[in-house]
């Protein structure tokens, strides 16, 4: 009746795990029941379960991309604690508890912190920035959200319920085949990566789509934005790697469903394959995280010093390098197969030839803040942390990429320094900065700037601490993902590393500080123009918070920085001369239904309870078909009701000059 | 704003209805090349396992090429049949457009039917995909064409039933243009392979 499901799957087995399962099931029944005790759930569905609006579903995936960091930062502490007290003890947590930990941590980072972080700064943004007033596929939108979110659950489903996976986020083969890792662990893992990796290419598809077709008239490539520019690269990226992902991980489930042999070790498998195929999406992922990033900071370093961004033309053909050669170096993740040495030597250099389009970048925004009127505003200083920082991780980068370097840092705390050098100042850095520089545009109020630095100063402190003793213990020879250990020389290190790790504890709960501090003195903070940094790019020329159409009148683009041209030349912030009815489309529950069901159909999958899996499929093809039946529903604002909501804004008539100039 | 950006605005209703369709065809040739993707990753695993029989059968041994030649002819003459539906959608005539699905739909249903006896009589002589790489990699990439197929069946029955209650309006003549799009590239798939599958296998 319930496959494997009995009472043996709650986490009896560890006092720990227990707690962790009561929080998030407490934290869950909190949450619900503070909606319950408002009477918010109509609103929460009307208003934004069931929205398309682009910037709604945005702030929704970046609100599950903060919840899910907190998690994901519980996780990085519990090891960092671990590690700083065992030495020659078994420490408190139990070994497989541990192996739990490291791989959900990774796990939720990359799928579940970065891709939601990243995607819902492009939704919040990108449309504006090319003047559209949706994305091309606003269902699909909804539907790309509920799934990713499907996959966080399930993630956390697995706290209460069994266990995760010990097998790290890679899952790597034969370790991670049925023989060896029978439990449920790894099918979580493999079903929150399906179910959100489809969430993840329909992104890439639609937001392809839409600055492929949507931007507004006069936009010619060579003008958009440079963080429309790295959306549309990643989405590039996305379309091409993910469908690797999606085989790697589809393939690991026949092995473990049905038996098969592909990655096994007997009968003709070959575990390689599994491995190759895994990093053909895992590297150009790294710039799936990246890219965006660089986009923000590219925004930003040109707003906050005042300047055209230095060298536009070398920053896009970096980008496009970039994304190519992002596909050619797969392999230096795994040098130490054993290929011959022309195989390691070819990616080898591939790898440190991306190394000179990001030199390139790192330059440009090093001119655009030279003579610049420079605003050391908190986006701006999580952009010179980066900067700084990033170049670090970038020679330890080119450092590794030399193969017989690589046979001895491979596997040691070296590399774990070494991405999360990458990743932190790369990819979390940037998409911090852009939710400090966007958050006026969501909500209309800015973040409060006092905390804000506290903040930045608590993360950059605390990454230093925690990530450079890890480049020092990699040289010392300490593996990764250690639970125990007999080396006294490792401990001063580690807990060093702890430091870093509380510091950065901090960092988060001043973010947390920051936003009920903000939202408190919001009337304080409120942004009247819509355009509080005296932004260059469109987004700036709507209202903030921006009416669901976004533009009442779809501007002609005359340059790069359309809205510094604008306010140049007088035309910005003017009431258009007439308005017109606006079609938008109606908003539809079938993007939540069909997430529901994804979760419902994989979550019996994980338990091999057969009928709720045939039940949970019939409902994910109902949620398809009754959008599908009517997907040209829309509804009409009419010039009336447009014309009453821009009268709110405090444009100036036509013809006069612009009132934000 | 200027005057200008007003001229330019979209305000005509079938234009503006008319560049969404064209967007979702253009994002259906986007989905395509993913999917492409997904197909070329498996004729890779294909070939680098198809060796690796672990001393169980071989292609050789279990591909029979009259069987194989039909499925690529029935495959073929669908979407041929699918092309002759593409006229009369083209023109405008609903129950030619119905009769050339109803067709298609029956050869692609053989196709499968085909296929489905061909993995049963495989299962049933022992070399089920469990049997050892060589057999898993081919039943996943043949299956994974044959489920796609069977994706497009039930498309061609909902959209036949659009067809029918609707009549052929712009969205649905879109939506038969995307299926076309896709029931031609599982053709192609499929002559991938007959080519890297069966032949090598029987030759």
């Amino acid at each position: 009746m319930f496959g494997r499901l009995t009472i043996d799957a709650l986490p009896f087995y560890s006092p720990i795990a227990l707690g962790g399962a009561l929080i998030t099931v407490f934290g869950v029944l909190f949450v619900v029941g503070l909606i319950t005790w408002l009477g918010q759930w109509r609103y929460l569905w009307a208003e934004w379960l069931t929205s398309l609006d682009h910037k709604k579903v945005g702030i929704m995936y970046t609100t599950l991309a903060l919840v899910m960091l907190i998690r994901g930062f519980i996780d990085a502490i519990m090891m960092r604690t671990q590690q700083a007290i065992a030495l020659n003890s078994q420490g408190y947590l139990p070994p497989n508890h541990f192996d739990q930990i490291f791989t959900s941590h990774a796990t939720i980072m990359i799928f579940f912190v970065a891709m939601p972080f990243l995607v819902g700064l492009f939704n919040v943004v990108v449309p504006q920035q090319i003047g559209a007033r949706d994305v091309a596929f606003p269902f699909m939108n909804s539907v790309s959200l509920w799934l990713t979110a499907s996959g966080a659950a399930l993630v956390m489903v697995s706290l209460p319920i069994g266990k995760f996976s010990t097998a790290g986020w890679t899952a790597y083969p034969p370790y991670a085949e049925a023989q060896y890792s029978p439990g449920v662990g790894v099918d979580y893992w493999i079903w929150a990566i399906l179910v959100s990796g489809i969430g993840s290419t329909l992104t890439g598809i639609n937001f392809l789509v839409t600055i492929a077709k949507r931007r507004a008239p006069g936009m010619r490539l060579m003008m958009m934005p440079l963080f429309t520019w790295t959306a549309l690269c990643t989405s590039i990226l996305i379309v091409f790697a993910f469908p690797a992902l999606t085989v790697a991980s589809a393939l690991l489930g026949l092995d473990r469903y049905l038996g098969m042999h592909f990655f096994t070790n007997g009968d003709g498998g070959n575990m390689m394959n599994y491995i190759n195929l895994f990093w053909i999406w895992g590297h150009p992922e790294v710039y799936i995280l990246i890219l965006p990033a660089f986009g923000v900071y590219s925004e930003v370093v040109a707003t906050f010093s005042g300047k055209p961004l230095f060298g536009y033309h070398s920053m896009v053909y970096a980008t496009a390098a970039i994304t190519l050669l992002s596909f050619s170096v797969w392999l230096h993740h795994f040098f130490t197969m054993g290929a011959s040495p022309a195989v390691n030597a070819f990616f080898g250099i591939t790898t440190m030839i991306i190394a000179v389009p990001t030199g390139v970048k790192i330059f440009d925004w090093l001119f655009t803040m030279y003579r610049g009127r420079v605003r050391l505003s908190v986006p701006m200083l999580f952009t010179l942390g980066f900067i700084v920082t990033f170049v670090i991780g970038g020679i330890t980068g080119v450092l590794l990429a030399v193969a017989p370097v690589d046979y001895l840092m491979h596997n040691t705390t070296f590399l774990v320094a070494h991405f999360h050098n990458m990743l932190i100042p790369g990819a979390l850095f940037g998409y911090f900065a852009g939710y400090q520089y966007w958050f006026p545009k969501a909500f209309g109020f800015r973040l409060e700037e006092k905390w804000g630095r506290r903040a930045f100063w608590a993360w950059i402190i605390g990454f230093y601490l925690a990530f450079m003793p890890l480049y020092l213990l990699g040289f010392m020879g300490m593996p990764r993902r250690l639970e125990r250990y007999y080396e006294a020389a490792w401990q001063p290190y580690l807990l060093v590393a702890e430091l870093g790790a509380i510091s950065i504890l901090c960092g988060i709960a001043f973010l947390a500080i920051q936003l009920a501090v903000s939202i408190r003195n919001r009337s304080v903070l409120a942004v009247s123009t819509g355009d509080p940094w005296n932004g260059r790019t469109l987004e700036w020329a709507t209202a903030s918070p921006p009416a669901p159409y976004n533009f009442a009148v779809v501007p002609q683009v005359h340059g790069i920085d359309a809205w510094w041209v604008m306010k140049r030349d007088g035309s910005a912030g003017q009431m258009p001369a007439h308005f017109h009815d606006i079609i938008m489309p109606d908003d539809s529950g079938a993007g939540v239904l069909l997430g529901a069901m994804s979760f419902v159909f994989a979550f019996a999958m994980v338990w091999e309870i057969w009928w709720l899996a045939v039940l949970g499929g019939l409902g994910m093809w109902a949620a398809v078909l009754s959008q599908t039946f009517h997907d040209h529903a829309e509804h009409r604002i009419s010039a009336r009701e447009v014309e009453a909501i821009e009268g709110f804004r405090g444009l100036v008539p036509p013809g006069t000059s612009g009132a934000v100039s | 704003m200027t005057d200008a950006a007003i001229a330019a605005a979209p305000d005509d209703r079938s234009e503006e209805a008319e560049n969404v369709l064209e967007d979702r065809t253009y994002g259906f040739w986007i989905y395509l090349m993913s999917d492409a993707i997904i197909f070329s990753l498996l004729f890779a695993t294909y070939v680098v396992m198809s060796h690796n029989t672990a001393g169980g059968p071989t292609g050789h041994t279990l591909f029979r090429l009259p069987h194989t030649f039909a499925e690529t002819v029935l495959l073929l003459a669908s979407s041929t049949t699918f092309g002759f539906a593409s006229v009369a959608i083209a023109s405008g005539q609903r129950w030619r457009t119905l009769v050339w699905l109803g067709v298609t739909f029956l050869l692609g249903l053989t196709f499968v039917g085909m296929e489905i006896l061909e993995f049963y009589g495989l299962v049933k002589a022992d070399a089920g995909p469990y049997r050892s790489g060589f057999l898993s990699a081919f039943f996943t990439l043949v299956g994974t064409h044959g489920t796609h197929v069977s994706v497009g069946l039930v498309w061609i029955v909902l959209l036949a039933g659009e067809v029918a209650l609707r009549g052929l309006n712009p969205y649905v003549t879109s939506r038969l243009y995307r299926l076309g799009l896709f029931w031609h590239f599982l053709d192609i798939v499929w002559i991938g392979i007959f080519s890297v599958v069966y032949l090598p296998g029987i030759l």
